[in-house]
């Protein structure tokens, strides 16, 4: 008996805190189509229809092309490298940048695991924002595998953002 | 039958006799159906044994014989070697290389292990798997992932020479293997997904000084081809060939990388290989042919000059490369001999041309769910002779950047990937993993960084329609074009086959199984799961008279990625995810040879 009750407190737990982090991450706020949770961090805001905001899809977009070489299709994992969707119900946005910006290594175990320093690639920095959001709806569920179903338009602001980071168009 | 066998024999019998001309060791060694030294089993990229001690009739009985686990975890690529008592045995990064004394139960005489920057793991695209080492003049080959050349004496492990072939700072990586050439080692090199300007080298064999160097994209005198003599579709390719077909300087960026596989004719003295993909996979970046990515050619040992190149893909808009295998067989078309070249490549069409002059003769699917072009155009005639009809639905250049051009079969990982087919004299058939998957793809626009990831599209992958299973094992007839028989997998095939005079060819699965197949029907005689997932490739060799099958295992590269949690559709809408199986169900990460053998 004792057992059992242990069992199912230590099951509750952690979907608790699941639920509350979901909480956390709740949009509060927003300027020009980009959302914010209570903390001022950026995040996602999905329809009942699942249509994303633009930031969630520009996140999936960027994500696809610059980390799922590595990290897997969805933020899924690969045989080498964690499953970022996993990864995020845990790192703070603090700690997701300072990764991407300055890399990782972990070289033991028979697996050289190697993170890049990406802090001068425009195509993941310009974005930075866009994959942490992204990534988040993942790791809370909020978005399933593959492509959103649906999205809202990009901001001037966003536009503007992204040709002052990478660049005019050429 | 046995007329093919006659001219097969006959050929070889003429190869042996230039052997002054071509590097004598590995036309020796190669000839004897005991050993295996290198990766392609001979030249002529055929990847078929003479040993017949397990055959259709006896295979059934046979049993794992020993194991050598390599200590890596990373996917494992390319085949062990076999010369006299010695098998040598390669890992993925750090790029270990083992010596084992048959002789004394695969006790270690040598380990090598290079000092790597661990920095190039993550430059490489797709995991850090090499695909194997190459044995002549005594000397053990290893390209190594920084794109470091060592020269390992054989007895020892001692490195008599090395060289840098590029630098990873740049994105220049490594993943193949090489091929010693007459007196000279030809090397290829990776990072079409950083922007590189790919290129193939020679080196001295003896001392590894640099012989020649050819780009894939560039200026005449950087790809080495003759404005009159080198020949594209039998006519001149003219000055600028290259040049002409891009904008500006993005041939500077422009990869056509060289990580596949490479053949070679002693008689007609002439290396042939394919190029890959032009750099960015947003072909609204880069207009024009992007010549010479996505190209196979023929080029002259001793000088590097071109003799012919074909481009299968003028202006890629799929990342379907061209660096897969180009084995040379000798057949016959409408009744005539004819010297030829097979060509599987990543775009699901499958080419057998005259590797003489470079003639096109067949371009058939051998994917019946390919779509993106509905055919290659082989009139003569014709002002697009040579080019794929492209299907406008799914062409992402004309549907533009920021479009999701879906349902396009194959998917970029292509109808197959470098996983080398293999071709028996006996049946004369091809042997040939595939993967039956397809995809949704959006290019969009990115910005050069040196060094940095180039690549500019967003990729969904999925089975293709009509079928939950991701892979196929076809026999095909290349004098044709058709497939013969097909035998489907629940996951792409990711491993090289082997054909054998037994009348069975053998390969790998995701899951771990190594298979056993009837040659002629494509029947199942014999599996057994590996400790993990198969992306290497089979082989065989005989010791003290008895013959035995060799295969890694080791889970990883592309299939590691895009299948380790399943794929999904796109397009079953929401809810439906997921269901497609995942691979991580059915095996994990280890590095481990299994060596097999009939019970005595």
């Amino acid at each position: 008996m004792a057992v059992a009750v242990l069992a199912a407190l230590t099951l509750a737990a952690p979907a608790r805190a699941e639920s509350d982090k979901v909480a956390a991450d709740k949009a509060v706020s927003s300027q020009d189509g980009k959302f914010f949770d209570a903390n001022g961090e950026p995040t996602y805001k999905i329809g009942p229809d699942g249509k994303v905001d633009w930031y969630t899809y520009s996140g999936f977009q960027r994500y696809s092309a610059e980390c799922l070489r590595c990290h897997g299709p969805d933020g899924m994992g690969s045989s080498y490298a964690p499953a970022l969707a996993n990864s995020l119900k845990t790192l703070s946005y603090g700690d997701f940048l300072s990764t991407v910006a300055n890399g990782r290594k972990n070289l033991e175990g028979g697996q050289e695991k190697v993170m890049p320093t990406l802090g001068l690639d425009k195509n993941v920095m310009c974005f930075i924002d866009d994959i942490y959001i992204y990534l988040k709806a993942r790791s809370d569920d909020a978005l399933g595998r593959g492509r959103p179903p649906g999205k809202e338009p990009k901001s001037k602001a966003w536009e503007e953002g992204v040709n002052a980071c990478m660049g005019p168009p050429s | 039958m046995n007329r093919l066998v006659t001219t097969v024999l006959s050929v070889s019998a003429l190869a042996l006799n230039t052997a002054a001309f071509a590097n004598e060791s590995v036309l020796k060694n190669s000839a004897d159906p005991k050993q295996w030294v290198i990766q392609a089993g001979n030249y002529d990229n055929n990847r078929y044994s003479k040993l017949d001690q397990i055959n259709s009739g006896n295979v059934a009985k046979m049993v794992p014989s020993w194991s050598f686990s390599t200590g890596v975890l990373r996917g494992h690529e390319g085949s062990p070697l076999v010369v006299g008592d010695v098998m040598y045995v390669h890992t993925p990064f750090p790029n270990i290389v083992y010596a084992l004394d048959l002789n004394n139960d695969g006790k270690i005489l040598w380990k090598y292990e290079p000092k790597q920057d661990p920095n190039v793991v993550p430059v490489m695209c797709c995991d850090t798997v090499n695909r194997g080492l190459a044995y002549a003049d005594g000397k053990i080959f290893l390209h190594q992932a920084d794109t470091t050349v060592v020269a390992l004496n054989a007895q020892t492990g001692k490195v008599e020479w090395s060289v840098a072939n590029g630098d990873p700072k740049k994105g220049e990586t490594n993943t193949a293997t090489v091929l010693p050439v007459k007196d000279k080692l030809i090397v290829g090199i990776s990072g079409g997904e950083f922007g590189v300007q790919c290129h193939v080298t020679a080196y001295d064999i003896k001392s590894g000084k640099k012989i020649w160097r050819a780009y894939s994209v560039g200026p005449d005198d950087q790809i080495l081809f003759d404005p009159e003599k080198t020949t594209a579709l039998g006519k001149p390719v003219g000055a600028d060939s290259s040049l002409k077909t891009w904008q500006g300087d993005q041939w500077k960026t422009g990869g056509g990388c060289t990580w596949g596989w490479y053949s070679y004719d002693p008689d007609l003295n002439l290396v042939y290989y394919g190029s890959g993909n032009p750099s960015t996979w947003n072909p609204k970046q880069r207009p024009g042919d992007n010549k010479w990515s996505m190209t196979l050619f023929a080029r002259d040992p001793d000088t590097g000059m071109a003799k012919w190149a074909y481009q299968m893909t003028p202006h890629d808009e799929w990342d379907y490369d061209g660096v897969n295998e180009v084995p040379l067989v000798n057949q016959k078309i409408d009744g005539k001999d004819r010297k030829l070249l097979v060509h599987f490549d990543r775009n699901g069409f499958g080419y057998t041309l005259d590797r003489v002059s470079g003639e096109l003769l067949v371009a058939e699917k051998y994917d019946p769910t390919v779509n993106w072009a509905t055919k290659v155009d082989m009139d003569r005639n014709s002002p697009t002779f040579g080019r794929p009809m492209v299907n406008a639905k799914f062409s992402t250049e004309q549907n533009g950047e920021d479009v999701n051009s879906k349902g396009i079969c194959p998917a970029a990982l292509g109808s197959k990937d470098q996983q080398p087919a293999a071709f028996s004299p006996k049946t004369g058939l091809f042997y040939v993993p595939t993967n039956h998957v397809c995809m949704d793809y959006e290019p969009f626009r990115v910005s050069y960084t040196p060094g940095q990831p180039y690549v500019g599209a967003t990729l969904a992958m999925y089975p293709a329609p009509g079928g939950t299973h991701m892979g196929n094992f076809i026999a095909w007839d290349a004098t044709k074009g058709k497939i013969v028989w097909t035998d489907q997998e629940q996951f792409s095939v990711w491993s090289g086959a082997l054909a054998t005079a037994g009348d069975i060819v053998f390969y790998g699965t995701l899951e771990g199984y190594l298979k056993a197949v009837d040659a002629k029907t494509g029947k199942l005689l014999y599996k057994y799961k590996t400790p993990s997932g198969i992306i290497g490739n089979v082989m065989t060799y005989q010791h003290k008279g008895k013959q035995y099958v060799a295969v890694l295992s080791g889970v990883g590269g592309w299939a590691g990625i895009g299948l380790a949690a399943g794929l999904t559709d796109p397009n079953a809408g929401l809810g439906a995810v997921g269901g497609y199986a995942a691979l991580s169900n059915y095996t994990s990460l280890g590095g481990v040879l299994t060596v097999f053998a009939l019970p005595d």
